[in-house]
Parts: structure tokens; sequence; C-alpha cells
């Protein structure tokens, strides 16, 4: 089986559906003649044609809601955000015109559509490119939330978002574009939504996660074995639907867990994770919950950014203190 | 530009047409020097007959609004000529609407049925379901929202090889939202087959015309999108009708966009909600009565020999019947339930929404697939 990068598997992914489904179409900024900024479109404009692969305007807003004109006109539109720190500009069409126009047409106009977006740090990209929004669009009823943090997860999630007849917000981390390598098939298959996975099996706490952060918890359960320590990690891949169960297990499991995310503290999705495995699983707990976030400041300039994002450290330290209290 | 000449720009009024705009009827329902009928009697009538019907039913919802049996309505009071005007240029079989709020006629001529309208104003969602087969787009609530959709439409048409157009209206508020721009420049790039209808009528909500944009008119802004900017007197079904009927021709013939800016203006207050007489001068309200669009196709038509006062006695009958048999199947309609809070918000629900459900109606919520 091929190793693919994170990117590769993305570009394959749109290519093989725009292949197999000519309502598949992409725009956005770049996507055509350029093939993306992270070349996730490389080479599909020469393949598939201008109008199907279309180099928008500078304007994240029509983007976004020439995708619902376009749903509705019956093609399956793949708009691509160049990142997701710029989605704000197209907020008000994603949360409250795709997410919510099969609610109010009453389901005559579902909306196929999925909006993909590069986020997160790491990178040192220049200011406001790499804010983990997520938690903001779990907010937006209609809308589901897809973070892979494979290059097999992509592939698989991003082929069952482009066939979901609901819209979905792809978040892509850019950091694992290239560095995430992982075996890939070549053909089509599709990873189902709300089936979180189990990275690692461990005993001691549960570490959740989703998209890079998986990445940073995997070099973390490496170093906490050196300390004895036996990290679980659970990849939660959808953050809407989410799979509840799995996250009740993790206190069944383990007993023990730590959230990590790069986006900031208060009102991060680790509070729903919480709030979620004590609401369905509060007498499995041994400890009480640990979250390894962001500061609640706003995403710095790339000199500071090591400080910002979790690192290795933050979590471990999270991991001893969780595993060393007692109930 | 003189000191005299920029005095002359500020009205002392809002609203109403510039002297310039394109007119084939004067403001006594009079052809203009040369102008012909671009309608024959029959549309003439047609149009007139969509004229009545929404007035009467804006007062008719106003008065419901007023019982208590409807919600907040926005009445197109004023306006009939510039929304029917348009809605007269479109073929309801090929070309789609993308309304804001204040079009109510033009809906109703592309195919929603009157009850279902109303039970959006009732409160019931099962109002905001347009017909299979209705090339319509839900009223849109969000201001400029919509544009972004009709261009997206537009493309998909065309990419499709169909020849549909796609008409918009927005107003001279909404136009200074960031959608109006993104939306007019990609249509202007793309060359879509889109036509947008912006109806100045005067004002939004309580902003004056003069505070939303120094620009010397709407349509002028159009040059910066590389489509062509026309400004029609909004109360002339005539010259709404022909200024539409071209633009729809031009894009469905690969001619790419138009900006219509139909001036007009709003007789009524916003919405039911709102006291026009906290902003709006008594005595422009009286000169702006003058230029009604129905008293000035009454006087045309009259003149033309098609229209007496038993035809249109018989039209207001027949158009009072229409709506009380849509308010009556509206309201015969089963009352909303705590369900449809659930219905469609998914294609499929996950179980933490199927326990929601569960909780507030004790049943397993329907998915669309």
């Amino acid at each position: 089986m091929a190793v693919l990068t994170m990117v590769e598997a993305i570009r394959q992914a749109l290519e093989q559906e725009m292949e197999r489904d000519e309502r598949v179409m992409i725009l956005g900024e770049d996507v055509g003649r350029l093939g993306g900024v992270f070349r996730a479109t490389d080479g599909l404009q020469a393949r598939f044609g201008e109008a199907r692969v279309f180099d928008t305007p500078l304007a994240e807003a029509v983007i976004a809601g020439a995708s619902v004109g376009l749903a509705m006109s019956g093609m399956v539109p793949v708009p691509e955000m160049q990142f997701l720190g710029f989605s704000h500009q197209a907020f008000h069409q994603i949360a409250d015109q795709i997410a919510r126009y099969r609610f109010r047409s009453q389901g005559r106009f579902p909306m196929q559509i999925t909006i993909r977006a590069p986020f997160g740090g790491g990178v040192r990209t220049p200011e406001m490119h790499s804010d983990a929004l997520e938690a903001q669009f779990v907010q937006c009823p209609g809308l589901k939330i897809v973070m892979p943090s494979s290059a097999y997860d992509a592939k698989g999630l991003l082929l069952a978002a482009i066939r979901d007849p609901d819209p979905v917000l792809f978040c892509e981390p850019l950091r694992g574009y290239r560095l995430v390598k992982d075996e890939v098939p070549e053909g089509d298959y599709t990873v189902p939504f709300g089936q979180a996975r189990v990275v690692r099996e461990g005993t001691d706490v549960t570490l959740v996660a989703w998209s890079a952060a998986v990445q940073l918890c995997e070099r973390v359960a490496e170093l906490a074995a050196e300390e004895n320590i036996s990290c679980r990690i659970l990849d939660l891949r959808t953050l809407v639907p989410l799979d509840v169960e799995a996250l009740a297990r993790c206190a069944e499991v383990t007993g023990r867990v730590v959230v990590v995310h790069e986006a900031p503290y208060t009102g991060g999705f680790g509070a729903e994770v919480i709030a979620t495995i004590q609401e369905e699983a509060f007498y499995s707990l041994e400890a009480p919950i640990a979250r390894v976030a962001a500061p609640d400041t706003p995403y710095p300039i790339a000199g500071v950014e090591e400080f910002y994002i979790p690192n290795e450290e933050r979590v471990l330290a999270a991991v001893r203190r969780t595993v060393g209290t007692t109930a | 530009m003189t000191k005299a000449k920029a005095t002359d720009v500020a009205k002392a009024f809002e609203g109403g047409a510039d002297r310039d705009a394109f007119r084939l009827l004067d403001a006594s329902g009079a052809l203009t020097k040369g102008a012909q009928s671009p309608l024959d009697d029959d549309r003439l009538l047609e149009g007139f007959r969509w004229m009545l019907f929404s007035r009467a039913l804006d007062e008719r919802a106003v008065s419901l609004q007023r019982q208590g049996r409807i919600g907040t309505y926005s009445a197109v009071y004023g306006q009939e000529a510039s929304v029917v005007g348009v809605s007269l240029a479109l073929d309801p079989a090929r070309d789609w609407i993308f309304p804001q709020y204040r079009e109510t006629p033009a809906l109703l001529r592309h195919g929603m049925p009157l009850s279902t309208l109303l039970l959006y104003y009732i409160g019931n969602p099962v109002g905001g379901r347009v017909p299979d087969g209705v090339l319509l787009a839900p009223i849109q609530i969000s201001l400029a929202a919509q544009l972004p959709h009709a261009v997206g439409m537009a493309l998909g048409l065309r990419m499709q090889g169909r020849d549909g157009v796609v008409v918009t209206f927005v107003g001279d508020g909404a136009s200074s939202e960031g959608d109006f721009h993104e939306s007019l420049n990609l249509a202007g790039v793309v060359q879509a087959p889109v036509v947008f209808v912006l109806q100045n009528n005067g004002y939004a909500i309580s902003t004056p015309r003069s505070k939303q944009s120094a620009a010397t008119s709407f349509a002028a802004r159009a040059e910066g999108y590389g489509m062509p900017g026309v400004r029609v007197d909004g109360n002339d079904l005539l010259a709404v009708y022909e200024v539409a009927r071209d633009a729809v021709e031009r894009a469905r013939s690969g001619g790419g966009p138009t900006l219509i800016e139909s001036q007009t203006y709003r007789l009524l207050p916003h919405n039911t909600a709102d006291d026009s007489t906290r902003y709006v001068p008594a005595e422009e309200l009286e000169a702006r009565r003058l230029e009604d669009p129905i008293p000035r196709l009454r006087n045309y038509l009259t003149a033309l020999g098609v229209l007496d006062d038993a035809l249109e006695e018989q039209m207001r009958v027949a158009v009072a019947e229409e709506i009380t048999a849509g308010v009556a199947a509206a309201e015969a309609y089963p009352p909303a339930s705590a369900g449809q809070v659930f219905d469609h918000a998914y294609a499929d629900f996950s179980p933490r929404i199927v326990r929601q459900r569960a909780e507030i109606t004790g049943n397993v919520p329907e998915g669309d697939v």
C-alpha cells in the first residue's frame, strides 16, 4: 500500500471523487492554476477544466455563498477557505446560510457542500492564518465538523464528507500536510462520521484529541511510557457528530482523561468533551479531567507561537498530574 | 463640481425616482413622448391584477397581524410596479428568483402558494418550503445574503447548459453589505447570467438613502463591477418591465449580469413592528403618495380603453376571494408541533440529537433520507 502525505491523500480523494461524480467541483482562491497554496488541488484544473476547478476572486463570503446556489442547482461544491483563520469573512454564509438552509427550506434545498480549510499552528505562518476556530463552528447546527489526523482518515473522511447530503466543514491541519504520512489505499473507501478511533491502547490515562494534536499525544505517550505511564489515545475524527459512546468508554477504560486541543482554553471543544464524559460516565472517573489548550489570548505572531500551542511538556505535565491524583 | 450643483444633488425628500430615470409613463399615467408599451393588453392587465393582489394582500396581512393571527409582516405597499414589472419579465419554467422579503407578488406569480407563504408568517416552519419544481429560493431575512446564492445558481445553470436566468432582489440598505460587493464583483468577473434588482425605496427601516451611500446613484456602482447599470422609475410598470426584460435577455444570451436600480418608495412602515411617523416627514409621504404606481397604471389602462370600473371591481372581488381562500387554507393547517424544532435540521440525526428530540417530544425524529 502506498504511503502518502496527508496533502497527497486529500488531493487523491478530490481527484477520484471528481472523476467518479461529475457534479463535484472545486472553487476558491488560487485553487486552479496554482493548485492551491498547499497544492491540495494540484493538477486538478488541468484535468477537469476551469469551470470545475474555479479560481475565484479573493472573497471568502461569496466563495461560501456561491456554493449555496451551486448546490441548489445540482452541483456538489467543495469550496476551499485558503485558511480557516480567514473563514470569519465567510462566517455568516457558513453558519447562517449553508448550515441552516436544509432546515429553513424544510428539506427542499439540502446543502451537499464540503468546505475545506487548513488551520492550526506550528509552521510560522503570518498572523491570523493559524487559529483553531473549530469550536466556533460547532455552535452552528446543521453543519458537520470533521478533523482528520492521518492521511488514511483524511482521504476516507473527505470522500465521506463530499458524499454526505449535509454540509461539512473539513479542517485540515496544515502542520500535518507533509509531516503526516501513512498508508493510504489507492481505491475508494470512506471513513464514517461519529466514530472515534483508538489510536493507541493504554491503561492509565486516555488522551482525547483531534487533528494535529493527535500526533502530539502520540509523542507524549512515548515519553510517558518511559515513566511507566500507559497512555491510551482517542482521536475524535469528527466533532459533529460526536462519538459520545467512545468518550464514555474513556472513563470506563482508564478512569483518567486528558483532553488536548490547539484552540484557546475557555469554551474550547475540550469543555464539551469533559461535560460529555461527566454526564455519561461520572462514576467511572478516578480523577478530574485535565485539559491542555492554548491560553485565552489571541493567536500570536510566529516568534512566540511555540509558547502558545500545547507542547509535549505541557501535555506530559497534565498526564503526570492526572495519573498522580487519587479520587 | 460647483457649489450650486452639489446642493441640487441633495434632495428635499428621500426616495422617489430621479428626473432622468428611465420611464415610459409619466406621473399621471400618460405615455412619455415617443414611448410605446412593451406589454400587450393581456399582459398589462395581468400586471395590474398582480398589483391589486399585492396591495389587497398587504392590507389583509396588516389586519391579520393586528389581530394576532400572523407575526411580523413586511408590506410591498408602494413598490408593486417595481416587483411585478420584474416578475413579468421572467419565465417561471426556467428562471430563478432569489428574493429578499419584500417581493411577495413575484413569489406568488412564480408559483409559491399563498397559503404556504402565510404559514411562514404564521410561524409554522412548513411555510419555508418552496414546492418542488418552483424555481424560487426561500425568503431571505439576512440582508444581501441571497446575492452570493444567486450568483452560484447562475453559474450552476450555465455549467449544466441550462438557459435559465437568475433574478435577485436587494434593497438600498442591504446594498451596503459586503455580500453585495462580493457578489456583483464575482458576477462581473464570470459574466454570470444574473440580474440584480436593487429596489431603492428610500429607506432602510429609518435610515434614509442619503445616509446609505454617497454614490450619485446605486446604478452607478455597476461600472465598478463591469456590468451595465440602469436607473428606472420603479413606480412605472411598463418601464420596469422593459429594463428587466432587456436585462434577462442579455443574461440569457450570454451578455452577462445587469444591475437595475428601481427607484420606488415604501408607502408603509418597514414592517408591522415599525412606526415610520418617527422618521418620515408627513409632507414627504403625501408627495410620494401622488406617485403611487397603482393609480398611475390605472389611468394609463383606462385611457387605453382596456380597463374600466366594472373590470377593476371584478378583479378586486376575485383577488379578495383568493386571499380569503389562502388565509383559510393556512389557518386550517395543523398547528406547529415540537418535533418541527428538529425536522430537516439534518438528513440524518446523531444519537445525541435523537436523544434531545425524545426529551422534548417523546418521539424519534425523521431525517430527510
